[in-house]
């Protein structure tokens, strides 16, 4: 905070000609990377209401050419995409649940210094970021052990994030021991400090890692497109892959590759109703983001 | 992870705080042998017990199912496949004129990837950081954020609507005279597609971290630079970079340890046979071998080979960083 108190100080003693000059180029530079990330937004959005014909002639970049919500209207009559998006908020949330519960005990167990085999305990979860398994071992295991087609399949392998564990071990080590000492006293054992003290005092971060978390499983695609084989069962980013690699009529891989050309207009009015979700709750959510991930690389 | 001690709390915390546990007694300073630290941990010791099953099944399991790399793996026997078989996959894929492809195009776009986006979020916080107006610079802050928290599928889709045929892209190309071109479909494009498609969508995101450290430099360090005559030029190329040195080694050692890795995902969604020659990586190559073709025994060799590679980067990248710098993860 102090550093932010005195920064502007600097800045007017101190303006020079070619700093000026420097500022308005900054101005233009950022300028162009708002319009550039912002563009492809709009784009999507301006083709998903427009006629294919404008389309397919190249018309459609800022503004809808042809307005119309036929498209619209066609595809929420599909049965199979609201099955597909019941589908990601169930994933979701059963996802998330199994997530936010592991990691919280793994990083309040890492977070006790006093315990012996911390370090080791540490270890094993650390070890993970830089050697994995592997694709095909993976594959072998979720197979093996029958998860296929179930929730298990994206709920179970992704239950720990290394980076989401680090940044919970981080801010529990930053709590004060007195208050868990003083419940000691008052006879409270290890789990009813953990529910009745910490968890309470922690629901900023927990709220936190739930984003984290959520945000990955609403977005993950991979996990369902290996796993799960009839198609009431993807979520609808399976729904969106499906669709685009019918588009692209290169379908690389995968089963449910039809060889349509799948009209520009429907893909754009998939990908906004795809992406609406995340574009609303964003504003809100993106400043828990932003701290958790500093709290990570102040501590981790 | 990184910026340690810069971060430290205003000077006068530690010793208001440190006086109040002073008093309590040293349990920290003796080691309690197993026994007792399991008759008075042993609470603390049952909730790791479902972390550890996880790691166990879906972290450290899949490692040891990598034998089947030296093993006869038929589906739907063994999991950890039939009879040893030596290098003979490893042998294979040595002398598979296809692998060789692969490596190379998991080299090229890995070292493109880190030259262009490991700098750009460096650059681009720097940026920021001379906007003098508070409420401009959240909002290009919250814009450039905002890609970081699509689906890659959603990123594929994008890139395939602005590069179609019909695409914003190739009107541009059209108004200045060229012909359409189909970019998915040449091999030439599909690297400045994967890095710049990387670099929309990572570059903002990345800046947090800097940004962070920045807030850690010493205001004092700039007046010092100022009185001794530096510019705002001579103030960020002395000061500022120096003082967030040690983000950028420990981002440049994590981006090194993902080297091998780059984004199956999305080249898995933007890659088709046309596009293989420039597109198709080791992890995309193995998928097919593995999943699609069935070949399970020899893309797990490929894919033990690329995990091994990988983990010799981070641990030489550490080490030479350590070294070199005084910064590492460990």
């Amino acid at each position: 905070m102090v550093t932010v108190g005195r920064k502007p100080a600097r800045r007017r003693m101190q303006v020079t000609r070619g700093y000026r000059v420097f500022q308005a180029v900054n101005a233009v530079v950022l300028t162009v990377v708002v319009i550039v990330t912002l563009y492809p937004f709009v784009n999507v959005v301006a083709r998903s209401f427009s006629q294919e014909s404008y389309i397919r002639a190249g018309q459609v970049n800022l503004v809808p050419r042809g307005f119309n919500l036929a498209t619209y209207k066609l595809v929420m009559a599909d049965d199979m995409f609201w099955a597909n998006y019941r589908n990601t908020v169930f994933y979701t949330v059963v996802a998330t649940a199994v997530a936010i519960t592991l990691t919280t005990c793994y990083a309040y167990v890492l977070s006790k210094k006093h315990l012996r085999g911390r370090s080791a305990l540490v270890g094993i979860a650390v070890f993970t970021m830089f050697f994995s398994g592997g694709l095909i071992p993976n594959y072998i295991l979720i197979t093996s052990l029958g998860l296929k087609n179930s929730v298990w399949a994206i709920a179970l392998p992704n239950a720990i994030s290394v980076f989401n564990l680090l940044v919970m071990k981080a801010f529990f080590e930053s709590m004060p021991v007195e208050l868990e000492e003083a419940a000691a006293v008052d006879g409270l054992d290890t789990y009813r400090i953990l529910w009745r003290i910490v968890l309470p005092l922690s629901k900023a971060m927990i709220a936190t890692m739930v984003l984290f978390y959520a945000v990955a499983f609403w977005n993950s695609w991979f996990s369902a497109f290996l796993y799960m084989d009839q198609s009431d069962l993807f979520p609808v980013t399976v729904y969106l892959r499906n669709l685009i690699a019918g588009a692209t009529g290169a379908g690389s891989v995968g089963a449910a590759d039809a060889d349509l050309q799948t009209a520009a207009n429907i893909q754009a009015v998939t990908i906004v109703l795809t992406v609406v979700p995340i574009l609303l709750v964003y504003p809100f959510v993106q400043r828990y983001f932003v701290s958790g991930v500093m709290l990570g690389a102040v501590k981790g | 992870m990184s910026v340690p001690g810069t971060l430290d709390p205003p000077r006068s915390t530690p010793e208001v705080v440190r006086p109040a546990p002073a008093p309590a007694p040293p349990v920290r300073a003796r080691r309690p042998t197993w026994r007792r630290a399991l008759r008075r941990d042993w609470q603390l010791y049952s909730l790791a017990l479902a972390p550890l099953l996880f790691f166990a099944v879906f972290r450290y399991l899949p490692m040891i199912g990598n034998v089947i790399a030296f093993r006869k793996f038929s589906p739907g026997g063994n999991p950890l496949g039939e009879y040893w078989v030596g290098l003979r996959y490893v042998e294979m894929f040595l002398n598979d004129p296809t692998f060789w492809n692969v490596f190379t195009n998991t080299l090229v776009l890995g070292v493109l990837t880190l030259v262009v986006c490991f700098p750009l979020p460096i650059v681009l916080a720097l940026l920021f950081n001379e906007l003098s107006s508070r409420r401009l610079k959240r909002f290009v802050q919250s814009v450039s954020y905002l890609p970081h928290f699509l689906s890659v599928v959603i990123i594929a889709a994008m890139v395939m609507q602005l590069l179609s045929v019909d695409g914003t892209v190739n009107q541009v190309v059209r108004a200045f005279g060229g012909e359409p071109v189909s970019f998915l479909q040449q091999p030439e494009w599909f690297r400045t597609i994967y890095v710049s498609s990387e670099a929309w969508q990572t570059v903002g995101w990345g800046t947090i971290l800097y940004l962070a450290a920045l807030t850690t430099i010493d205001s004092d360090l700039y007046e010092a630079a100022r009185i001794d005559g530096a510019g705002r030029w001579r103030q960020t190329w002395h000061v500022t970079l120096p003082g967030i040195r040690p983000t950028m080694v420990t981002l440049l050692i994590l981006n090194i340890g993902t080297f091998m890795a780059v984004g199956f995902e999305k080249i898995l969604l933007l890659y088709n046979p046309l596009t293989y020659p420039t597109g198709d990586v080791i992890s995309t190559y193995l998928f097919r071998m593995g999943v699609l073709s069935n070949s399970f025994s020899y893309a797990a060799a490929i894919g033990l080979f690329e995990a091994v590679i990988g983990l010799t980067l981070v641990l030489t990248a550490n080490l030479i960083a350590r070294r070199a710098v005084g910064t590492s993860l460990w």
